[in-house]
């Protein structure tokens, strides 16, 4: 094995690149479950926001346009969850298993005549001064809009729930819905706007990883991403601050399995390649056995408003 | 009248197969303290979700202070000059107190000024709160000067509270009709609901009855006598509990030194609870909500097991076995949640039955239930116990909770129990309903069980048990016969202030 | 305005209309979607439902398909209800399928070639305990740390799928295969094959499997009082444990349950329809049966329907790939829509739906 093949330099660079996407979806499914919502349908509207982000690029030529896409049409997929487990008061569980199957299949609907296709990419941006730092300057400055969109999205959620009056509301109705029912706020409608936003964010993730991680439509290409996100989630503790360094560190684990992988470790293959999946179930375990406290109460709770 | 502040005109509310509210007019006063009296279910929690907007009326009107008034939502309400404090349902655990206040104002200022300004508040009413407490972590009474403050702090001009006594020691209750007067003083209505007659003569103006769902009088509480207040609220007499001669026998449950640390974030931790009950007799253990019972309960019925020797039955140590062996060997519970715990709701009585009776009646053989015999025994719990349902493959969540409480009562008590343990047995229940599971309570006591009664209903506890003792965080007072007892030492041993030790830091 | 009420107890009639609606719902918005795609809507819904059961030329071919597709769905599903009616989230049963697949096949394998009557039960077994062993990592995860058991056995899938890729192209690849992935052919090896009981009927010992798993489903969860507790722990968790049941034990019986039914699913398949370990010879039934389980209301014989019906959807769907040219994707879609109609339907099982004067809520 040949460890001076890897470049620490390129390394952190695609941590930044591979953590992206997860980081994407799990500050949106942050804000849903802070809202009280469990919306296990990640994966689904994620694979969607990949497959219609790449098809938008692709025939519109803006890899932009394919963003907006991928943030619109996820984000009305997880309208459909929101109608189902909110007005017609469905298993939310079930429910999200449903969002995630349906999202499956109507992705390898739309992708199949899209498979083997070149999509335009995210250009990397050109920041003066920070980007000519020598060593930090490649690391850290010279990533696609999509990679620095992200690190403010997870400030923003951040400020916005600790600071703001909206999110002091959106932590309330996540806490008691009868509570804050009683107080007049309207809880089905705040939570319709978590979930909406939540699906934004999904196919905003979905998108970065048909246009700029791997760049290409293959169906089922998720891989689970969604599926971590959620636990992202949960290591998390439910606080933006950190589901930025769960994300890091699940992009850290994947980018160096595939170096080492590259770099011909002595580990078998199969080994590196289920890691990541392993390693998150090692990081919920630890999680949970500590005592995972900052779980929002009416967490999958449904809420019915009977006067 | 030119100083009517909230005048009700045929206020009308049916639900499908209930008429809540029939009809019901009445005025508030300004700065006067008016009573809504009722039994639970006689319309009073309807009437007051109109008055606050979260329930519109089917027919009737509202004038405020002259102009007409007909809240969409709550938000108008409070803009209008209304506020409430909620009996249960309406503080965030996770979040501040300041968080709670400011969730509850329209424009709430920058946290600093509102921290202040709470502060300001809650010395001017004598109600001293930290605003940066995570309300998970206050007491009851705490919890409700949170809903206070935030209440005072819009400057109402009618200001509602619902049962706002049930959760407080009789010295907290004194520092809230402190402040009450003090508001009325300044001009502010309040509309006072509450079932405790003595409190409502002591405190309100006027009074203003309901009875399922009509108003039977309005009248003036202090000239009237507790007796006629409570016949207008039941409207027919019932025959109050008769405690029967007879003679207390051997220790049948020892609990010593029982402590447990707490379930989950918010819950209470025991710490060295010792008492013991002997054949025949009722002890009755009072406290405010949540300093413990559900805990003990926990602790006693073996849903949480606790250090060698803590639970001692018949002189068998019981603390390591779980729920089913103990009603294997006598000692037998039902809980104060009725949906949920004490019965799964959406599950028939029959299968409610077998819940817990499994063992005791026989219903199963080699693993299998037997569910005719299941049936039978449902059957002889509803018309031993007078359950008002249509059947008994009834959904246990379809019963009124009077009904299901007795099922749940009855259930335990035809197992012939040596040791029965009840908490809250009578919450939410009518007054004949109560009157009966009181009185099964006392006559399985005659016919030689010890039975442990957990409530925070006073009366209820002076009523039914031989001696009495206060859980307060967890801690249990000294155990003392009723007779010597006064409401001033109740009081003191609710509150903690027990004469005993300095209690060491757990 | 519609308003909605709470019903005192979840109406019977509903519970049973609620699936026939939503395959109604789903054939009306499936042939709007067919529709789109340029295909005739009723064509395409016909090929799908009908013509697999009764088309002169395919049926015969298509009837047997019906027991061979629904057997893994329905044994997968059985297993999997009970963990459900108890709220414990089994959703990897894929993973457990796979795993149970390649140690069921590993037994039959490492004894190739001797014959005996015993192999293939030595096989059901080995396969049924794969599965039970792969449930048992987010069964004792929960238990003992509390860990939430839809990720890890969501995650576990995917270490599956690692697995089995390995397992193809090493461990078990046939070693007479000229190096190309995959295990040697079970139908080549007698003593270990799962084949037809009846002749040109479908019906393999996984399908047998299945109906016996029906059978026990249904007395354990009305007449058994391990059933009840399951049922207990569902509707109301505290109520279970004031009753006496144990959580843990709940949690092992039921995840070990489905991670067996799903294993020994998985050894029926790979030693007969599929005949060989092969990377991608699962083909989806562990999410599949999430379907049919919700479809089946939970119940085991509406499992047993459900299952016959998702069945009729895969083989109706490849048929209409093969005539209409419809893409193989819409099935999947198809299925999906299924369930969420269901979910949405089910609104009527729970609720009153009534027209009138608005509430403010």
């Amino acid at each position: 094995m040949d460890l001076t093949s890897i470049n620490p330099i390129l390394l952190v660079a695609s941590i930044m690149i591979s953590a992206t996407p997860i980081l994407l979806a799990a500050i949106g499914e942050m804000v849903v479950e802070k809202a009280g919502v469990l919306n296990l349908g990640v994966e689904g509207m994620m694979i969607t926001g990949a497959v219609v982000g790449f098809a938008t690029a692709v025939s519109t030529g803006s890899p932009a346009l394919g963003f907006a896409a991928a943030a619109l049409a996820s984000a009305v997929l997880s309208l459909s969850f929101g109608v189902l487990t909110q007005i017609l008061m469905s298993n939310q569980v079930a429910t999200g298993l449903g969002l995630t199957l349906v999202g499956l299949g109507l992705s390898a609907l739309i992708g199949k005549p899209y498979e083997g296709m070149k999509s335009p990419t995210l250009p990397k941006l050109d920041i003066p001064v920070l980007g000519d730092i020598p060593l930090l300057g490649r690391m850290l400055f010279s990533h696609d809009a999509m990679v620095y969109l992200s690190l403010l999205l997870v400030l923003a959620v951040w400020a916005t729930l600790k600071y703001t009056r909206a999110g002091l509301i959106l932590r309330a109705v996540g806490e008691s819905h009868d509570a804050a029912h009683a107080l007049g706020y309207k809880v089905i409608r705040i939570r319709m706007t978590a979930i909406f936003f939540g699906g934004a964010c999904a196919g905003l993730g979905g998108a970065y990883l048909s246009l700029v991680r791997v760049p290409q439509w293959t169906e089922g290409m998720t891989a689970g991403a969604g599926w971590i996100a959620l636990a992202i989630v949960v290591f998390a503790s439910w606080r933006a601050e950190r589901v930025l360094i769960g994300a890091y560190l699940f992009g850290g684990v994947t980018v160096l399995q595939l170096n080492l992988q590259a770099a011909g470790a002595k580990v078998p293959v199969e080994i590196l390649s289920m890691s990541p999946y392993l390693i998150t179930i090692l990081v919920l375990v630890v999680i949970s056995a500590r005592g995972a406290h900052g779980a929002p109460a009416s967490l999958g709770r449904p809420f019915h408003a009977s006067s | 009248m030119a100083d009517t502040l909230l005048s009700l005109r045929g206020l009308t509310k049916a639900y499908p197969g209930v008429v809540a509210n029939d009809d019901v007019s009445f005025d508030i006063r300004v700065g006067e303290i008016h009573a809504l009296l009722g039994e639970n279910g006689a319309g009073k929690s309807t009437l007051v979700k109109m008055i606050y907007g979260l329930v519109k009326p089917d027919r009737g009107a509202m004038t405020l202070a002259g102009a007409p008034y007909d809240p969409a939502e709550p938000k108008a309400a409070r803009a209008s000059g209304v506020s409430m404090v909620f009996q249960h349902f309406s503080l965030f655990e996770a979040l501040s107190v300041a968080e709670n206040v400011a969730l509850g104002m329209e424009n709430p200022p920058k946290t600093r000024d509102l921290a202040q300004q709470i502060r300001d508040v809650s010395e001017a009413y004598g109600l001293p709160l930290d605003p940066f407490r995570v309300v998970g972590t206050l007491s009851a009474g705490e919890r409700q000067r949170v809903e206070i403050i935030r209440c005072l702090l819009q400057k109402p001009r009618l200001f509602i509270m619902d049962e706002p006594t049930s959760v407080l020691t009789p010295q907290e209750v004194e520092i809230l009709f402190a402040t009450l007067r003090k508001l009325t003083s300044e001009g502010t209505a309040i509309l006072y609901i509450s079932h405790k007659l003595e409190e409502i003569r002591a405190l309100c103006d006027h009074a203003t009855i309901l009875r399922l769902g009509k108003k039977v009088a309005t009248c003036t509480p202090a000239e009237s006598t507790a007796r006629e207040l409570g016949e207008l609220m039941v409207g027919t007499s019932f025959a109050a509990p008769v405690p029967r001669a007879h003679s207390v026998g051997a220790v049948l449950l020892d609990v010593n030194d029982l402590s447990l640390p707490a379930p989950g974030a918010f819950g209470t931790p025991l710490r060295g609870i010792s008492f013991s009950v002997k054949a025949g007799e009722i002890l009755g253990l009072g406290g405010v909500a949540g300093n413990g019972q559900d805990e003990l309960l926990a602790a006693l019925s073996g849903e949480r097991l606790s250090a060698p020797g803590s639970v001692v039955l018949k002189d068998e140590d019981v603390s390591r076995s779980g729920p089913m062996a103990r009603r294997d060997a006598g000692l037998l519970s039902a809980p104060e949640e009725r949906l949920g715990h004490a019965a799964a709701p959406a599950m028939s009585l029959i299968e409610n039955g077998v819940l817990t009776a499994a063992r005791r009646e026989d219903l199963v053989t080699g693993g299998f239930v037997n569910w005719g015999k299941a049936r039978s025994f449902a059957e002889t719990v509803i018309s031993r116990f007078d359950v008002r349902t249509p059947s008994p493959g009834t959904a246990a969540g379809a019963l009124s909770g009077g009904n299901l409480q007795k099922f749940v009562i009855g259930r335990e008590i035809l197992q012939r129990p040596d040791v029965l343990v009840v908490n809250q047995p009578t919450w939410g229940v009518d007054a004949a309903a109560a009157a009966a599971i009181r009185q099964a309570l006392l006559d399985l006591a005659a016919q030689g069980a010890a039975i442990i009664v957990i409530s925070q209903d006073l009366d209820e506890l002076m009523e039914v048990s031989e001696r009495f003792g206060a859980l307060n965080e967890g801690r249990l007072s000294p155990i003392r016969p009723v007779g010597e007892l006064d409401i001033e030492q109740i009081g003191l041993m609710l509150g903690g202030a027990h004469d005993m030790e300095v209690a060491h830091v757990a | 305005m519609i308003r909605m009420e709470r019903r005192a107890q979840p109406s019977r009639v509903w519970t049973a209309l609620t699936p026939v609606l939503a395959v109604m719902l789903t054939m009306v918005v499936g042939g709007i979607m067919f529709a789109l795609l340029g295909k005739p809507p009723l064509d395409a819904i016909r090929t799908i439902f009908w013509d697999p059961l009764f088309h002169p030329q395919f049926a015969a071919y298509s009837r047997p398909q019906l027991l061979v597709k629904a057997g893994p769905l329905i044994l997968i599903a059985i297993g999997l209800s009970l963990g459900f009616r108890a709220g414990i989230w089994n959703i990897g049963a894929e993973g457990q399928y796979i795993v149970g697949a390649i140690c069921g096949a590993g037994m039959g394998l490492a004894v190739y070639p001797t014959t005996s009557p015993l192999i293939f039960p030595a096989m059901v077994l080995a396969g049924a305990f794969g599965g039970w062993l792969w449930a048992m990592i987010p069964a004792f995860l929960k238990v003992r740390f509390g860990t939430n058991e839809i990720l890890v056995s969501l995650m576990l899938v995917y270490v599956a799928e690692a697995l089995l890729a390995s397992a193809s192209q090493k461990l078990l690849r046939n070693p007479d295969g000229m190096g190309f992935p995959g295990s040697r052919n079970f139908q080549q090896y007698p003593a270990a094959h799962n084949g037809e009981i009846l002749a040109n009927s479908g019906l393999h010992w996984g399908v047998l499997a299945a109906f016996v798993a029906v059978i026990f489903a249904y007395v354990l969860l009305t007449r058994h009082i391990q059933g009840f507790n399951i049922r207990l722990t569902g509707e109301a968790p505290r109520a279970a444990r004031f009753s006496g049941v144990s959580p843990a034990r709940i949690i092992f019986l039921c995840l070990g349950f489905g991670g067996a039914l799903a294993g020994a699913a998985g050894l029926f398949e790979v030693s007969g329809p599929a005949g060989q370990i092969s990377i991608d010879f699962n083909s989806g039934y562990g999410f599949t049966a999430i379907i049919v389980a919700f479809l089946g209301r939970l119940h085991p014989v509406g499992i047993l329907l459900a299952g016959l019906l998702m069945a009729l959807t895969y083989i109706g769907g490849e048929l209409a790939q093969l005539m209409l040219g419809v893409p193989g994707a819409s099935i999947q879609l198809f299925q999906g829509m299924l369930l969420f109609f269901l979910l949405a339907t089910d609104v009527f099982t729970n609720f009153r739906v009534r027209f009138g004067k608005t509430e403010i809520a």
